[in-house]
């Protein structure tokens, strides 16, 4: 029996995510840890994470958990959701900067503040940050993980930083919000999605079935 | 683009959806698993729960609910009511809640969002505010209008300006504001427009529009003239009045962005 690997680092709610590996994963079994050998021993791993990043990378660090993630990345499909997927990346502006795992070359930065209010007809296009809600998707290019999954579906987001990969070629997916960002990454079996496929009705539990079934391959 | 978001919200009382009109008249209105995924079904954005449990030994009843309701919808899910402390809150995100919504707790002690926000996340804390028109000194004196922040289900003033309120909690770490007119609340006569502009444009960070709700006209209201990112009615979808798939057809052809 296959195993897929939740770690769990006591950053926020795995819990939902979990459940819908649960619901999807078929008779593979899933595995909340942070037992680094154990994980280790997994099929594949997911990396979720909510807050702070780098409340997000002491904790990874203080349990080893960093290291075991790239050692995992190695060969194993690996999975980064949220703030998850933001760790993927080389530096975060968040939190006065972080250096992170850096398995995908790039940084993660700020979107930008709200302009003040200077025209009144134009008032309720202000956007907000945090970037809280639905938005669609736009697939860069096939990949094994979009299967099934129409190009522009709609998923949810929740977010003030987003990833900015170096080379195109690892942007997934993109959306819009103030300008155009990548949504999903992907380096060889390396993915990450910045909103959350758990919380994105039945095209989540796809990507989410996809990821269950995927083998690394066509990034 | 990011869509405006269509939110049924949902009283709790012991374990079951009740319906009634500001706290009178409780009826029971069914099983929340069954509610939440009609809704879900109907193309409901989030949810929102909101305990009215009156005693406090009931908490592992709510805690149950949210449970189950996590296990089968797969859309966010707002939980507010009595949530006090940051044991409160990860109890709540660990039953499958992915936001917990702050009132009282909040004007009884600040530092609580903050503390809250900085644990568990800037996302996952939204703060509610109760807000009721202050009556103009003088009758004909052009005032501009002023609100104060209602605490304790809209029972007690908590004698603070609720726009001045508004920006203080997005300073702790609200990352969300839900804005209850407590004027317009049951009223089905619409959204208070003025309140909703007012926060809306103080501060950065998304609002909810809650209270009066009784016409589709009254959400693209609160999105177009209120400037809020996301409308929740209870009464209009509760009583069959309109389904959620309705509501966002409507927006979606006054020219708002929906997920359809």
């Amino acid at each position: 029996m296959e195993t897929i690997g939740v770690i769990d680092y006591g950053m926020g709610n795995l819990h939902s995510l979990a459940k819908s590996l649960e619901r999807v994963a078929g008779n593979q079994r899933i595995f909340i840890s942070y037992d680094t050998t154990a994980l280790l021993e997994c099929d594949r791993l997911v990396l979720p994470g909510v807050g702070g990043v780098r409340a997000c990378m002491d904790e990874l660090r203080r349990l080893e958990l960093d290291q075991m993630v790239i050692e995992a990345a190695r060969k194993r499909p690996l999975l980064g959701v949220c703030l998850g997927m933001q760790v993927l990346l080389e530096h975060s502006d968040e939190n006065g900067g972080v250096n992170t795992l850096g398995l995908i070359p790039g940084s993660v930065v700020r979107f930008p503040d709200p302009p003040p209010e200077t025209e009144p007809g134009l008032r309720h296009e202000r956007l907000k940050v945090p970037h809280m809600g639905w938005n669609q998707v736009r697939q860069s290019r096939a990949h094994p993980i979009w299967a099934g999954v129409p190009d522009n579906s709609w998923f949810y987001f929740v977010h003030s930083y987003y990833a900015a990969p170096q080379n195109p070629q690892h942007t997934l997916g993109t959306a819009e919000y103030v300008q155009t960002f990548a949504a999903a990454v992907v380096r060889d079996n390396i993915v990450g999605f910045q909103f959350h496929p758990e919380k994105s009705h039945d095209v989540g539990l796809r990507l989410l079935a996809n990821f269950a079934n995927w083998n690394g391959d066509g990034g | 683009m990011l869509a405006k978001r269509v939110i049924p919200c949902l009283d709790i009382d012991a374990g079951r959806v009740v319906k009634g009109v500001r706290f009178e008249e409780l009826r029971d209105a069914g099983d929340p698993v069954e509610v939440a995924r009609r809704y879900d079904q109907q193309g409901a954005d989030e949810l929102v729960f909101l305990d009215i449990t009156a005693s406090a030994d009931e908490r592992p009843t709510l805690f149950r609910t949210v449970e189950a309701v996590a296990r089968e919808i797969y859309i966010p899910l707002t939980v507010g009511g009595g949530v006090r402390t940051c044991a409160d809150v990860r109890a709540l995100l660990s039953a499958g809640a992915d936001k917990v919504s702050i009132n009282t707790a909040a004007v009884l002690n600040p530092d609580f969002v903050s503390e809250a926000a900085e644990r568990y996340g800037v996302q996952c804390i939204v703060v509610a505010i109760d807000a009721k028109r202050v009556k103009p000194r003088k009758k004909d004196a052009e005032e501009p209008p002023r609100w104060h922040v209602y605490t304790h289900g809209g029972r007690k003033s908590a004698g603070i300006d609720a726009i001045e309120w508004a920006r203080t909690m997005v300073e702790k770490g609200a990352g969300e504001l839900l804005v209850t007119s407590m004027d317009r609340d049951g009223t089905k006569v619409g959204y208070d427009l003025e309140l909703l502009r007012a926060i809306s444009d103080t501060v950065p960070v998304p609002v909810v529009a809650s209270g009066g709700v009784g016409t589709l006209e009254h959400l693209y209201q609160g999105i177009n003239e209120g400037g809020a990112d996301a409308v929740l009615a209870a009464s209009i979808f509760h009583n069959g009045v309109y389904t959620v798939e309705q509501a966002k057809q409507y927006l979606a052809e006054r020219g708002v962005r929906v997920r359809l």
